[in-house]
């Protein structure tokens, strides 16, 4: 039987604006298991990183969040004190960011850094800290380790700074890993040896992973399920080889033929486009939040508030009235002229 | 292979509309108090040539020298050695307001690279001012025509960048580039930061405007997809030097030199369940400070053989271009494996 490591239930987040209240979060769920990832994908302003924060409790201040269930490990996190919260977060969940800089203290050496996760959550000796972050920086690929210790951050290149984030995140085992689009700022060749690494790891200390991305390229080489949000909603979820093999939302179908792909996509032919703009989520909305910019919009779809509904098959979620009427999407489709 | 030479533009009489011969850029970087200069050379040796008519894209991880490469082509830096030639003529000699009539750049990030306190007209506009045009009617309607050749509402005219999206910053600075009709684009990164949804958008764009403007494109880029759906040549560049140049067509079917064939191996189609490539280049990036000696590559290269790390490899042609790597310069390399 799987075992559930995070389950997540109606999450919403809120943020004060000067024109009134961005809702930018509106009711998201998901779960993860031990030994899966899953990827959580859309574009800017969708809400997918305030969704990891909110779950690591690490949203700006202003920022109001409200859950109906939010558990790790079967432990609600909603009302735990911010003393209580602190011995959670890198302790049993752990976050990586996209700029390894931003986390890492550039005043601090890398063995101290590392360290601390230990001394603070486990009181372990020193020594047997250090032994463990010599463990997990070789492990991670930062050699030779001991020596890498005594660097700072700055010494280090971008690829090497985001192995030593996710040795960092490793130091108390978590049974969870979010990582928020870790290889958006490294090179290309990196970006392959950093997402293999990541994949290995989460199967050797069998975690959870949730992986934000806005790449459909890494969603479908790493996920085990997917969540595609867009303007503070999930649109739809699945298996990454279900949600793939047919897109559902109209949503993914269009980001999905925005790509170029080599060998499907033909040289010079024009790419598919989403027409118009993200809604903006300040204040209430009506309808489905795609309709503005949807081929398949008809005037049900302004009128009703629309559920993420299960189709059939089970594990699987669309948020679109008419996705049993619009034809499904075969993969070929996409390599139609427009 | 066929080790004829490559039809140069000399060759074929046909002129190169921009051409590096030979360039190279050494930058000197303080190493800190006390500690005197080094020399970092950017640019090492690079000759191109951009046919009129063609889209060369020029591909390479971050340090590898392509920006500052791309400088050199726009006269915005002079080289340390070598000669930049424009439709036959000197760099050098060349007045800036006679480059900037030839060709124009397109920056990444459109949130940068336009004014703030300008409104849209008047910055699609700066070039007119900058070649002397006076200011009259016809100044006003050549910049809406434009801004509607670009996809730009007329009414946008008046408005400023802040209150324009991703997507529509980057279509004003494409009107700012094209507004004076010049032959070449140089687009370095034109669509890296921008969603997948908006980056199509742009895409299609660039292509509509270089089919009925006939116009050439430089694209600097690290996503090879892009490059496989745009470009007609690519030149691959490692450190500071040019290590691969072929017709798009054959560079995605059988790329020759190690380091393209890793770029490629790299690209994360979305394709579920391939899994992601296995890396096969070693992590350290070479410090460009200190480059290795005899193929800068060769750290990282699974197949480099000894002779690889004393002598640096020479460009040799192949049937639609060269490439620099001892693996196929003709002599016996009892070491290689398939």
């Amino acid at each position: 039987m799987n075992e559930r490591v995070l389950t997540v239930e109606d999450l919403r987040v809120e943020l004060p604006v000067p024109a009134g209240t961005l809702r930018a979060v509106q009711g998201v769920s998901f779960h993860v298991d031990r030994g899966e990832t899953l990827c959580i994908v859309g574009e800017s302003g969708c809400g997918k990183t305030l969704t990891a924060l909110a779950v690591m409790n690490l949203l700006p201040a202003r920022a109001r969040r409200a859950a109906r269930r939010m558990e790790l490990e079967g432990r609600e996190l909603r009302g735990l004190s911010e003393r209580a919260m602190a011995n959670v977060r890198g302790n049993r969940m752990a976050m990586i960011f996209q700029e390894p800089m931003t986390s890492l203290n550039p005043a601090y050496t890398i063995g101290n850094q590392l360290e601390e996760a230990l001394l603070r959550h486990r009181r372990m000796p020193r020594a047997r800290a250090r032994e463990r972050a010599v463990y997990l920086l070789d492990r991670v690929g930062v050699r030779p380790a001991a020596s890498r210790l005594k660097q700072y951050p700055h010494q280090l290149s971008g690829g090497l700074r985001q192995r030593v984030m996710i040795a960092m995140a490793l130091m108390c085992s978590p049974a969870l890993i979010l990582a928020d689009e870790p290889t958006t700022a490294l090179d290309v060749t990196i970006q392959a040896q950093i997402l293999n690494l990541l994949a290995e790891l989460q199967r050797e200390f069998a975690m959870g992973l949730v992986l934000i991305t806005h790449d459909l390229g890494v969603v479908a080489r790493i996920a085990t399920r997917v969540v595609v949000m867009y303007a503070g909603q999930v649109a739809e979820a699945g298996t990454a080889a279900a949600v793939f093999a047919a897109p559902a939302h109209p949503y993914t179908r269009g980001l999905l033929a925005c790509i170029p792909v080599p060998g499907r996509t033909r040289r010079g032919d024009h790419l598919g486009t989403i027409p118009g703009l993200v809604p903006s989520l300040v204040g209430e909305m009506r309808g489905c939040h795609f309709a503005s910019r949807c081929p398949h919009v008809a005037p049900v779809c302004r009128r009703v508030e629309v559920p993420l509904e299960e189709t059939i098959g089970g594990e699987r979620w669309v948020r679109c009235v008419r996705h049993a009427e619009i034809e499904p999407a075969p993969r070929q489709e996409r390599q139609a002229t427009a | 292979m066929r080790f004829a030479p490559a039809p140069s533009p000399q060759a074929t009489g046909e002129l190169a509309l921009l051409e590096a011969r030979d360039v190279s850029r050494v930058f000197r970087i303080g190493l800190g108090l006390l500690r005197g200069k080094r020399a970092l050379r950017a640019v090492d040796g690079v000759s191109l040539a951009v046919r009129s008519g063609e889209v060369l894209a020029l591909v390479g991880e971050s340090g590898c020298g392509k920006t500052t490469l791309a400088r050199m082509l726009l006269g915005l830096l002079p080289p340390s050695t070598g000669e930049v030639r424009i439709d036959g003529r000197p760099v050098g000699v060349l007045p800036r307001r006679e480059i900037a009539a030839l060709i124009q750049p397109v920056f990444q990030d459109p949130y940068a690279s336009l004014n703030p306190r300008k409104s849209i007209g008047s910055i699609i506009a700066l070039p007119l001012r900058v070649q002397g045009m006076s200011r009259s009617d016809t100044w006003r309607r050549k910049v809406e025509e434009m801004m509607e050749r670009v996809g730009l509402a007329r009414d946008l005219y008046d408005n400023y960048p802040s209150q324009l999206s991703g997507g529509q910053r980057q279509r004003v600075a494409i009107a700012r580039a094209l507004i004076n009709h010049p032959r070449m684009v140089i687009c370095d990164e034109p669509t890296s930061a921008l969603d997948v949804s908006v980056q199509s958008q742009i895409l299609n764009l660039l292509q509509d405007l270089r089919r009925d403007l006939g116009l050439t494109y430089l694209l600097i880029s690290h996503n090879l997809a892009v490059v496989e759906h745009m470009a007609t040549r690519v030149a691959v560049m490692y450190l500071g030097r040019i290590v691969e140049e072929a017709e798009t067509e054959s560079f995605f079917r059988a790329p020759l030199h190690p380091y393209s064939a890793a770029l490629l191996g790299s690209v994360l189609t979305p394709e579920p369940g391939l899994g992601v490539p296995a890396a096969e280049l070693g992590a350290a990036f070479p410090d460009p400070l200190n480059p290795p000696a005899g193929c800068r590559f060769h750290p990282r290269c699974g197949r480099a053989l000894v002779r690889c790390t004393t002598v640096v490899p020479p460009s040799v042609a192949t049937a639609d271009g060269f490439v620099a790597c001892h693996l196929h310069d003709g002599q016996e390399h009892p070491a290689q494996q398939g």
